[in-house]
């Protein structure tokens, strides 16, 4: 039992990354009919954020200590990041202990306006074109993303770890009486996806805004005729889902240090998963994304492995296959969707 | 000739003259000059240019004609890679047997992918593929490692059980493979005054088996069974509507792509006789999409250039350092020249893969036909400007 509900919650986790990025994808896919190859470079770009944030705050200057020396007999330099000069050693220290959390205040902006620049500059000009030179040109956008962020921030994988207070392990199970030790950081991950996910439909659902694009989404030209310009509230909705997908990535450093390909990894799994959850539906890329995660997580125990060794490495793709064969649509694919 | 017309015809022989005379071409400069390491006639590089052109041939067999765009494609010849090695390991180390049960494995795999891919179309024949592909990956990575070995690759051993043939040579070592006893690496070199041109063994024989493929896809683009594919292309509804069953002739098309995959492979492996998992990564089913994009979807000779464009850049582009700008620079100002080198510098070496990506996006956006359509846009932009500006069609023809 204790086995099967930390399956469950190691297959929440990265399902939350899965539905973050599948939300995104599918988000562009059903308002701009975009498919975007480009959604994991937005995922790993994100994840930069991150690193710069935690870079700018341990930005620091020199001070030589004429008291100490160290172990050469040379006057000892001490460093001391400028955020702590300003707000003193305790709250500066806090703070640069807390840089992924904060970095999430840094990527908004950055997500939505990178996402609102790649619109207006490029996608823009592919709505008439065939699916394919979308895939194809978003795909080379990917490649460029990447190669510059290799540029600037080499090719290794850079740790960025959580804030201490949350870098620990809970026993999540003592509530109800049994043993189940996870790391913190992984929970707040669930809580902060469930956060997200719940922030987006209710902003669809819930706002005048929401509502003209959920209208956009069903019927854009009638929308249009109605003299409002959708166009417009299309944009914004990509630079919010680049947002999403860089909040993932924000938040994902702690657990996998980020580098400049991983955004390449996820973007093939996340397309799997929008595929299984239906193409232009967003509750099925997150049932998809969480169903997927939750697999995946079972498939890696050890008692199935040696039941069908291998099982964990294919899970994915062989309930991808199943599926797009049985259900052509997905578990909750709109009809008319992508079926030119 | 060979049943062509008279422009295929032309076509296959100035591909022919080319791959022939590759050694001269590709070498243009002396060796030891400046320009030498623009120099591309070398026989490991020369195989490569011949190997991903077959490759990029038979993808657009599927892609160019069908309009199916797979994303696993590398996985046949990843399949082609590992039998051949398997062929040199148990059999023979004649890549004749080798290559031949490569393009069997591999035809006999895009079957059995083809078979479920094809019931689906547009991004989610796309996806399938993929999935496909990154199963077959994942696999070789982990649970086949007693048929691949894993992350080390299939390669040869001191005790391979060779049916034909011995497991050493007598002086200890693996021996090489071989055609009929013409080794494949065996490398004929001649001196002209300071050129020096190097004539490969292997890389006739692929060269030879690329004009093969070649002409075999020409009779392909030519034949009622190409026409059935390109109407497939256009429109599959209204071929379903007059109660045609297009399944069999998009299969048939995948199944011909995947063993041109697999003889691709198979060279591979017979040149250099490993083969690795990272053969069937996703990311190398990618690479032969950017070259048939590049060169042009649909067209002949648009793949091979593709092919051999992205191969030579990518060898020579990574190979300039610093150090070669500083020299190209040189006679500049100081100043400029440093700033000449800062500009330079994320595009070459390490960089290459940002200038692929650039150049990738740019074809895309302003020549969806590739190269092939840039060379017919300046061609027809040359004829308006010599005939006195005659009103331009304003349309271009589809490229073939």
């Amino acid at each position: 039992m204790d086995a099967i509900l930390l399956q469950i919650l190691n297959g929440l986790d990265k399902g939350s990354a899965y539905a973050l990025i599948a939300l995104g994808l599918t988000l562009i896919f059903g308002t701009l009919g975009v498919v975007n190859f480009a959604h994991g470079a937005l995922f790993m770009i994100g994840a930069f954020c991150a690193v710069t944030v935690q870079r700018l705050l341990n930005l620091s200057f020199e001070v030589v200590d004429p008291d100490k020396t160290d172990f050469l007999g040379q006057p000892l330099k001490v460093k001391t990041p400028y955020v702590e000069a300003w707000f003193g050693p305790e709250m500066g220290g806090a703070i640069i202990d807390w840089a992924v959390p904060l970095a999430i205040l840094f990527a908004i902006p950055i997500m939505i306006g990178v996402g609102y620049v790649m619109e207006r500059g490029l996608i823009k000009h592919f709505y008439k074109r065939p699916h394919a030179d979308q895939i194809l040109v978003t795909f080379g956008l990917a490649i460029v993303l990447q190669e510059v962020v290799k540029y600037f921030y080499g090719a290794n994988p850079i740790q960025t770890p959580a804030p201490e207070s949350l870098n620990g392990i809970v026993n999540l199970g003592a509530v109800i009486g049994m043993d189940i030790v996870y790391p913190v950081w992984r929970v707040v991950y669930f809580l902060f996806s469930v956060v997200i996910i719940g922030g987006i439909f209710s902003f669809l659902q819930f706002t005048t805004f929401g509502m003209v694009v959920r209208a956009g989404m069903a019927d854009r030209e009638t929308v249009g005729l109605l003299g409002i310009n959708i166009d417009r509230r299309f944009t914004i909705m990509f630079g919010i889902a680049a947002a999403v997908a860089g909040l993932a990535g924000v938040m994902y450093t702690p657990i996998n240090s980020p580098n400049y390909h991983m955004g390449m990894d996820f973007l093939v799994l996340s397309f799997v998963v929008v595929v299984v959850g239906g193409m232009g539906s967003l509750p099925g890329a997150v049932l998809a994304g969480f169903m997927l995660g939750v697999l995946e997580s079972f498939a890696s125990m050890n008692e199935i492995k040696s039941i069908i060794p291998g099982i964990d490495q294919i899970i994915i793709y062989v309930v991808a296959i199943i599926i797009l064969l049985t259900r052509p649509r997905g578990l909750m694919g709109r009809k008319g969707v992508m079926e030119d | 000739m060979f049943g062509l017309e008279k422009r295929d015809t032309s076509m296959l022989i100035i591909v022919a003259v080319l791959t022939m005379f590759a050694p001269f071409i590709l070498n243009p400069f002396p060796a030891g000059s400046a320009l030498a390491q623009f120099n591309a006639g070398y026989p490991d590089l020369m195989q490569r240019f011949v190997i991903f052109g077959i490759f990029a041939i038979g993808f657009n067999i599927l892609f160019g004609l069908t309009g199916y765009l797979s994303f696993g494609h590398a996985a046949f010849l990843g399949v082609g890679s590992y039998s051949a090695v398997w062929m040199f390991k148990l059999l023979s180390m004649n890549v004749i047997p080798a290559i031949i049960l490569s393009v069997i494995v591999a035809g006999l795999f895009s079957l059995l992918i083809g078979f479920v891919s094809l019931r689906r179309s547009g991004i989610y024949f796309s996806i399938l593929t993929l999935a496909f592909a990154q199963m077959s990956f994942n696999l070789a990575y982990s649970v086949l490692t007693p048929i691949t070995n894993g992350e080390t690759g299939l390669q040869l051993t001191l005790n391979d059980p060779r049916v034909l043939g011995v497991s050493a040579t007598a002086d200890g070592s693996i021996p090489v493979t071989n055609l009929f006893g013409m080794e494949m690496r065996s490398t004929f070199e001649l001196a002209v005054g300071p050129w020096a041109f190097q004539f490969n063994a292997g890389y006739y024989l692929c060269a030879v088996i690329l004009l093969l493929a070649f002409y075999l896809s020409i009779r392909i683009f030519r034949s009622p069974f190409g026409m059935m594919l390109r109407a497939v292309k256009s429109n599959q509804q209204r071929m379903n509507y007059t109660g045609l069953n297009t399944r069999p002739y998009t299969l048939a098309a995948f199944v011909i792509s995947g063993m041109y995959a697999g003889l691709a492979g198979g060279l591979m492996a017979s040149m250099d006789p490993l083969a690795g998992a990272e053969r069937m990564q996703w990311t190398a089913s990618g690479e032969v999409v950017l070259m048939t994009i590049l060169g042009g979807a649909g067209t002949l000779i648009g793949p091979v250039l593709g092919a051999g464009f992205i191969k030579y850049f990518e060898n020579i582009f990574s190979k300039i350092n610093d150090g070669v700008l500083h020299s190209w620079f040189s006679f500049m100002p100081d100043g400029l020249e440093n700033a000449m080198v800062t500009l330079i510098h994320p595009f070459v070496g390490k960089g290459w893969h940002l200038t692929l990506g650039i150049l990738f996006m740019l074809v895309v956006i302003f020549l969806p036909g590739g190269l092939v359509e840039g060379g017919q846009r300046i061609r027809k932009w040359a004829k308006n400007k010599r005939s006195g500006g005659e009103t331009p069609t304003g349309k271009t023809e589809p490229a073939e």
